[in-house]
């Protein structure tokens, strides 16, 4: 019961302090240039120039402190030793080179980038097609789109539970075993069979991204023009040709929008790998590597930061991208 | 396909039964939590889910009574019981571990020294001997026996009360609200003034916001975690909602800026010229205007929150108190990764609420996707 009143004065803190902040500081500025009597021009001219600030500046401050600041930070424990008291140069980076377990995350890492990407947006893709003109078309979306909503950790329970293994012959409780014996196939242990382990992990996070996936590519598809695919059809093409040929190219952009944002989840996959293996049986991720070095055993926050900013590395392509993009629609 | 001319009938049946093999193979993993969630706990692990509503065949072994049970009856001792238990049924009986079927009911089988067994088909059995038992424990016989299936909603019971999940919901709520609220309001402000406003760095400052989107987390944990420490905030709720505020800023401004760019603008002059203040115009008119992407930003910094477990994990400590439900899921899977009726039944709570939001708003959900899709979760 006292949490429940924590939270909901807490709710009423944070919303009267915003409101307080921003009425106040309007109307503080208000007072100092009033926008009426001699110099109204003038003053509703300098008020402007420092209003949008006002409003910007919790903002700023949150974005400031939680999100720019670690990035400088985490730069300058990734040069210093585990309790950043001394300065050791690049050998955190040194290690991480030759640690075995650094190298499987990366290893790791890079499958993952060309494998969830890929499925996700061709299920998607898929998905999208086949559903888009059914008359249940929009439940089938639905339900192909939910696992969006499902936690990284409740979808490993759920494919746990799919993966598990009983003795041969015995019962199978898991799906998959099931199938497999069902076929007259030997059961396996899915989470340990290195290296496939792997891919029965990646399979977890290609069921919850396809349905971000189909909903893009949906809207996309439906913004074709009508009359590019009529003419095809008048030309003879198939439906096949029509797709790969006609609908495909002319959604490449969204596709690309797809994969990235896609690719930023996988780089930063940990949830699954942490509650699934924990990164054990050769399925380490570099987010994983990086949590173990911060919070298991004895913290080493040099190594730890260092493997935090090999991941930010590896989003700064598509960061930049981005934000270039952003800045020729700005303009 | 209707509008497509050379179609065929053919093609329309193959996409129908293609789209509802996929959307299958998407709902049963999750599906098979849900019932296993309701099912008794030895069924779970003797059968699989998809048997659930199908009778349960298990087998075990019974002790007949001893020497002491026995009775005289015409000249043979015999000892008299039943093999079953409530609501069982007999399937198939036996005297040695390997076969527990070897018999049918009613079967009359000989044991040693002229011992006669019968079990007959409601489960009652009959073991004769001519001279005096003299055994000290009973005889075992092996039964194969079929239960009708059960569910309960016992799980529920347990985990809600016993795990600890109970105070787990309440944690995730009291995390998850204040973390969704807060960074609303924060970015509407900040979204008008980049939608709306002129000032210069506006454009760097907009890309700037983009640009943090795919910020990883990973890179903000040990520098925030000693910065509360420094600050005194520790590990509690007050860092979890301000970590949480930071991380979620960047997509609430991305969305509803872009949102709010999109409002016509002769609204917006209009007010101007009527001489409203730029804080009249945000509160009576944008706020309002806005509520579309208010909502879709509110559904996903939810979900977000709900779901996270690792700035949960960092940020508010791990004692049982403090846990957040995918913490307490991700213990049990450590400790009880074997016990699936908690297991399902645990994540099925844990999942039920966001599926609930998940399914009522939907609509907006997609809108806010369209919208922002550069994010990156």
């Amino acid at each position: 019961m006292e949490l429940f009143w924590l939270a909901v004065s807490t709710i009423a803190i944070g919303v009267f302090g915003c409101v307080a902040w921003f009425w106040g500081s309007n109307w503080v500025l208000d007072r100092i240039y009033p926008p009426r009597g001699p110099d109204a021009g003038d003053n509703i001219r300098k008020a402007n120039q420092i209003r949008p600030w006002l409003f910007l500046g919790p903002a700023i401050l949150f974005l400031g402190v939680y999100l720019v600041y670690p990035i400088f930070d985490s730069l300058w424990r990734s040069v210093h030793n585990a309790r950043g008291t001394e300065f050791v140069g690049g050998s955190n980076y040194a290690w991480l080179m030759g640690d075995g377990k650094f190298r499987e995350s990366m290893r790791n890492n890079l499958v993952w980038l060309l494998v969830v990407p890929a499925l996700s947006t061709l299920f998607g893709l898929i998905a999208a097609q086949l559903t888009d003109r059914l008359k249940w078309g929009n439940i089938g979306k639905s339900l192909i789109f939910m696992p969006m909503a499902i936690s990284f950790v409740g979808a490993g329970v759920i494919w746990k539970f799919i993966y598990e293994y009983r003795e041969p012959g015995e019962a199978q409780i898991g799906l998959l075993n099931a199938i497999v014996q069902a076929l007259g196939g030997g059961p396996q242990l899915w989470l340990t069979l290195i290296p496939w382990n792997n891919f029965f992990l990646m399979v977890v996070l290609v069921w919850i991204q396809t349905g971000f996936a189909m909903v893009i590519l949906s809207a996309a598809l439906r913004g074709i023009p009508e009359e590019t695919i009529e003419a095809a059809i008048l030309d003879g093409a198939s439906p096949w040709q029509v797709f790969f040929r006609i609908k495909v190219p002319q959604i490449m952009g969204t596709i690309a929008v797809v994969w990235t944002t896609i690719t930023i989840v996988v780089l930063k996959v940990f949830d699954i790998v942490f509650v699934m293996t924990n990164g054990q049986w050769g399925t380490q991720v570099l987010a994983n590597l990086m949590y173990d070095w911060m919070f298991r055993g004895t913290p080493d926050y040099g190594r730890g930061s260092a493997i935090a900013i090999i991941l930010m590395l590896l989003v700064t392509p598509i960061m930049i991208w981005n934000m270039l993009n952003v800045r020729r629609e700005v303009r | 396909m209707e509008g497509m001319a050379g179609q065929k009938s053919s093609l329309v049946w193959a996409v129908n039964i293609a789209a509802f093999l996929l959307v299958l193979l998407w709902t049963i993993p999750t599906l098979g939590l849900l019932v296993s969630s309701f099912r008794d706990r030895d069924q779970i692990l003797t059968s699989g889910w998809w048997q659930s509503f199908s009778a349960q065949e298990a087998t075990g072994f019974v002790r007949t009574g001893t020497g002491d049970d026995a009775v005289q009856e015409d000249g043979l001792y015999v000892i008299e019981g039943t093999v079953l238990e409530e609501g069982q049924s007999l399937i198939g009986w036996g005297t040695r571990a390997r076969e527990p079927a070897a018999f049918a009911p009613g079967d009359t089988t000989e044991i040693e020294d002229g011992w006669q067994l019968t079990v007959a088909a409601d489960g009652t059995y009959r073991l004769t001997s001519p001279t005096p038992f003299e055994m000290r424990r009973g005889e075992r016989i092996f039964v194969t026996t079929g239960a009708p299936a059960r569910l309960t909603t016992e799980n529920y019971n347990r985990v809600l009360t016993a795990e600890g999940l109970g105070r787990a919901f309440m944690n995730t709520l009291t995390v998850t609200i204040p973390a969704t609220v807060i960074p609303i309001l924060i970015a509407a402000f900040a979204a008008y003034a980049l939608a709306w406003m002129e000032f210069p760095g506006r454009a760097i400052l907009t890309a700037a916001v983009v640009g943090l989107l795919v910020v990883p987390l990973q890179v903000a944990l040990i520098p925030l975690l000693r910065l509360h420490n420094d600050l005194g905030i520790g590990k509690g709720y007050l860092g979890i909602w301000l970590a949480h505020t930071g991380f979620g800023l960047p997509l609430a401004i991305y969305l509803l800026r872009n949102y709010m760019a999109g409002l016509p603008r002769e609204v917006i002059e209009s007010a101007r010229v009527d001489g409203a203040t730029e804080f009249q115009i945000f509160r009576k008119i944008i706020l309002p205007l806005s509520f579309p992407a208010l909502a879709s930003f509110a559904i996903f910094q939810f979900l977000w929150v709900w779901n996270d477990l690792l700035v949960a994990t960092v940020f508010l400590g791990n004692t049982r108190e403090q846990l957040v439900m995918t913490g307490v899921l991700r213990e049990l899977m450590g400790s009880k990764g074997g016990e699936w009726e908690i297991l399902a039944t645990s994540a099925f709570i844990s999942i039920a609420v966001p599926l609930l939001v998940f399914f009522a708003m939907q609509k907006y959900l997609v809108r806010g996707l369209l919208a922002g899709s550069v994010k990156g979760g």
